[in-house]
């Protein structure tokens, strides 16, 4: 065990834990973040997205000494405009089934829109193929995505 | 999973496996009239119920109502993404005109009868969410409780108003009294109401004045929660001093703890106990990750004297020689198939292959055990609420009363969350016991855990043989080899295990001579429903087989089917609005590797038709677009009907393209999404259009009935791309092109 330091959702966390743990029992276990997902620990369902410097990242496999000195943002911080445009797109499709990749799936999309604020149908599928949704819910998941871009083309500055 | 109908539920909690093994499998033929006449409330009582809102005034067993004017509605059933949070509230919403953004849910307590399953058994003796029963068990219990609770308020208004109770209306949530111009909203009269005594009668609406129930889209009430990271599942509640576990599990299926070293476990950092329990050995850490690393460090002696020691390759061949045996139970006989295809001149012989299936819920299988001494408290997501209780209460020595069930919404589940030996709730309910209930204690499974964990989709084996005589007279005979889901569980017994053989084509067409038989292999592995369960391999060589027939007749699959569907009015409409829909009468717009391919079938009382278009390139297979139809009687919430379509579709595909758990030597070759290939989003077809047919029936099952034509439907499509057959799964391209040639 030693001391880890992070930030997390804009606030400072101190935190006792092997820096080997990942950040996402890091953030579950130990700071009662549970919006982060796990759902498979290898990096191949996309379930534990979180953004590091605003960098969609598998939290699952990153070790916590790993996000030390960065900024961690978690479905329970998303406050970005991209972020907002795709909440409430999802809800207003009604995206989920029974909710669990969700998370991940929405802090993928956030990221996305926020460095490509178009997508096409392949941008869309380059950015989210990592997210696994065993629902299926992917139709609206798309539909959700384009509805956010254009709702961010159509907000004020 | 499709028991529909439980004889005895009670016994199910009190008898041994041996006792009940007599007790039948009934297939229920009609939903409605089941016993739904059971009144959900008794008049003159009130009292509220264990779990919901309890201060609120108005508390009867389905639907409390506060001061707000916030309406919560009980769900008896689990939320597993199929949508019941919605549907159930839309069916009070509608008796009781309310508006829909006062509508709130919650899951009901474990308590037999008031909130048990009426299509599992007519008396409710046990609660539980499967066979895509919930909104059809419901739906004339939760309208009476609407349309009780509006009787209640209009009353209390009357008495407040001193007017008739003739002359009040309700809607969107008002109770008025126009010549009067009085008004009051339901939290203000709720208290009011709470005193009158329950009427034992009440008029339900016309379904011609429904103003909610399949009129567009109502808004999910579990959306928000969900998008914003909010919903609780079972790993995420945190308890005070709650430590985590995971379990040590035979590496093969019924292997057993010979000795352990928990040694090398007990010096990581974080754990804080290592106790044997009867499925394995628990590591018990601080958080997930101590547990985790101490279960890698565990050093435990298997005793594999009894485990399952064969692969699927030995398997198989033990299932082809059943297939070719004499022993086999008659599941389905009509007319003379031998005969009939003695005379035929047109003959195909075919062997379907369909691999074990894990059911892969997104989350992986957890719950949360508290032990005191004279009470036990679980949280998960539970799907069988009452067995599950009583499971628990064995594990820890109480009574089944002592153990709260408090059913949190669950990841996925696909039938996986329900079984007779609540298997992860039984092993948090023991790893409890065996520490003693010193700290509450969260079981996580691992997704290796999960995809190696067994409750499988059968390995299955059909062979078929069918033809069509010179006057077009079809004959049909299939023998399926495949194990037991029932057996050794309560509902097992010494016949055809309705759910190895359900949704048969002696069953599904007007066919004059077939004849349907099953072989029951004895296997290690264990099996359970996967979402729509036989149906998942019964509908695939059927439809398969009848393509191959109307191509030999020479007909237009469609034609051909609905020549044989003439005493099958609802398959009939929905192929024919599926067709219509896709355009099926046009030339097909497709060029190079594109096919197109068809596929119709009932599973829970619902009947889906589904048109896939696939596009081939080399060995590889792309679903472009899926028209589906479907008959599910009213369609209570129309959208997430379609949702529910959409997502049997990508559930099925997953199947249908990667899905396989195969075993070397006992032990199961894939752990993870890197082998155990689901469904992504670049893989999803970018069209799925879903057509709902009109209906005036009670509603009839979604969660489960889009998937079984799915993959049968591309199998036709890929056969008009390629002219190569598909006939084991999943679907390989490249291996069926060389057996075709050989
Ligand atoms: S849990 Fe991290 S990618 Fe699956
Ligand atoms: S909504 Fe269930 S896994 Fe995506």
């Amino acid at each position: 065990m030693s001391s880890v330091r992070l930030t997390i959702n804009g606030q400072a966390r101190e935190l006792d834990v092997d820096p080997e743990m990942p950040l996402l029992w890091a953030l579950r276990d130990h700071l009662a973040l549970t919006g982060t997902k796990f759902g498979c620990g290898m990096s191949l369902c996309g379930a534990c997205t979180v953004h590091i410097d605003g960098q969609p990242t598998r939290s699952c496999i990153t070790p916590v000494a790993a996000a030390s000195g960065r900024q961690v943002t978690t479905i329970e911080g998303l406050s970005t405009p991209a972020g907002r445009a795709v909440q409430t797109a999802w809800v207003d499709l009604d995206v989920p089934q029974c909710g669990y990749c969700q998370s991940g799936q929405i802090m993928s999309a956030a990221a996305l829109l926020a460095s490509n604020p178009h997508p096409t149908d392949a941008d869309i599928d380059g950015a989210m193929a990592g997210n696994i949704c065993r629902c299926a819910t992917y139709v609206r998941i798309r539909s959700a995505i384009h509805k956010a871009a254009d709702a961010l083309a159509a907000a004020p500055e | 999973m499709d028991f529909r109908r439980i004889e005895d539920p009670a016994a199910l909690l009190r008898g041994t496996p041996a006792e009940l093994s007599r007790r039948q499998f009934v297939k229920l033929t009609a939903l409605a009239g089941s016993g739904l006449t059971l009144g959900l409330v008794v008049p003159g009582c009130s009292k509220p119920a264990a779990t919901g809102d309890t201060s609120a005034p108005f508390a009867m067993p389905f639907v409390h109502i506060a001061p707000d004017s916030t309406v919560t509605v009980l769900s008896k059933h689990l939320e597993a993404g199929q949508g019941v949070w919605t549907g159930l509230p839309a069916i009070v919403a509608e008796e009781l005109d309310a508006s829909w953004s006062q509508m709130r849910v919650a899951s009901a307590p474990a308590e037999v009868p008031t909130y048990g399953n009426l299509a599992f058994d007519p008396k409710g003796r046990m609660q539980g969410t499967g066979g895509s029963t919930s909104v059809a068990n419901s739906w004339l219990q939760l309208r009476r409780a609407g349309a009780t609770a509006r009787a209640m308020l209009v009353q209390a208004a009357a008495a407040q108003w001193d007017v008739s109770a003739d002359e009040i209306t309700v809607a969107q949530g008002v109770v008025s009294h126009a010549s009067s111009r009085r008004k009051a909203s339901f939290g203000e009269l709720a208290s009011a109401a709470a005193q009158l005594s329950v009427p034992a009668e009440v008029t339900l609406k016309d379904p011609a004045q429904f103003t909610l129930i399949g009129k567009g889209r109502l808004p999910r009430l579990d959306s928000r929660d969900k998008s914003f990271g909010r919903e609780r599942y079972a790993i995420d509640v945190m308890l005070p001093g709650m430590v985590t576990a995971v379990v040590m599990r035979p590496p093969r299926f019924g292997g057993k703890v010979a000795s352990f070293d928990a040694s090398a476990a007990k010096a990581i950092p974080g754990v804080v106990d290592v106790v044997e329990i009867p499925r394995g050995v628990a590591v018990v850490g601080r958080d997930l990750w101590s547990a985790k690393k101490g279960r890698e460090a565990l050093k435990v002696t298997w005793d594999e004297s009894a485990a399952e020691k064969r692969g699927t390759a030995e398997l198989l061949t033990h299932y082809r020689q059943l297939a070719g045996g004499s022993e086999a139970l008659t599941a389905a006989q009509r007319g003379d198939a031998n005969g009939t295809l003695a005379r035929a001149h047109k003959l195909i012989h075919a062997d379907f292959e369909f691999p074990y299936l894990a059911h892969a819920p997104m989350e992986p299988l957890t719950a949360v055990c508290r032990l005191r001494a004279d009470s036990c408290e679980i949280w998960a997501g539970c799907q069988f609420q009452t067995v599950d209780q009583v499971n628990a209460a064995k594990m820890t020595g109480l009574r089944a009363h002592q153990v709260k069930i408090n059913t949190l919404a669950a990841g996925g589940s696909f039938g996986r969350r329900a079984n007779f030996e609540s298997d992860y709730i039984a092993e948090v309910a023991s790893i409890a016991k065996a520490t003693g209930g010193r700290y509450p204690v969260r079981l996580v499974w691992t997704r290796e855990d999960d995809i190696t964990g067994g409750r499988y989709r059968p390995l299955n084996l059909h062979r078929i043989d069918a033809g069509i005589g010179s006057d077009g007279r079809v004959a049909y005979r299939q023998r399926v080899v495949g194990q037991s889901i029932l057996a050794g569980s309560p509902l097992g017994g010494n016949g055809v295990d309705a759910t190895a053989v359900e949704g048969n084509a002696a069953d599904e067409y007007d066919l004059e001579d077939v004849s349907i038989t099953w072989s029951k292999p004895e296997v290690g592995i264990p099996v359970l429903w996967w979402r729509s369960v036989g149906h998942t391999h019964m509908a695939f060589s059927k439809e398969v087989i009848i393509d191959e027939l109307a191509e030999a007749a020479g007909q237009d699959p469609v034609a051909f089917r609905l020549r044989l569907l003439g005493k099958h009015p609802r398959h009939s409409a929905v192929l024919r609005l599926a067709a219509e829909k896709a355009g099926w009468n046009q030339p097909f717009a497709g060029g190079k590797g594109r096919g197109r391919g068809v596929a119709v079938h009932e599973s829970f009382g619902s009947v889906v038709a589904q048109v896939a278009e696939v596009t081939v390139s080399g060995d590889d297979i792309r679903v472009d677009r899926v028209v589906c139809a479907v008959d599910c009687g009213i369609a209570v919430t129309p959208d997430v009907v379609v949702a529910q379509m959409q997502s049997g579709i990508g559930y099925g595909l997953s199947a249908a393209l990667w899905g396989e758990i195969t075993l070397t030597g006992g032990r199961v070759d894939q752990s993870n999404f890197d082998r155990y290939r689901v469904m992504r989003i670049n893989e999803m077809p970018k069209l799925v259009e879903v057509h709902i047919l009109p209906s005036t029936s009670s509603p009839s099952g979604v969660g489960e009935p889009g998937t079984p034509p799915i993959a049968p439907a591309v199998a036709n499509a890929v056969r008009m791309a390629t002219g190569v057959r598909i006939r084991r799964l999943p679907f390989d391209l490249a291996a069926a092109r060389k057996e075709q040639k050989a």
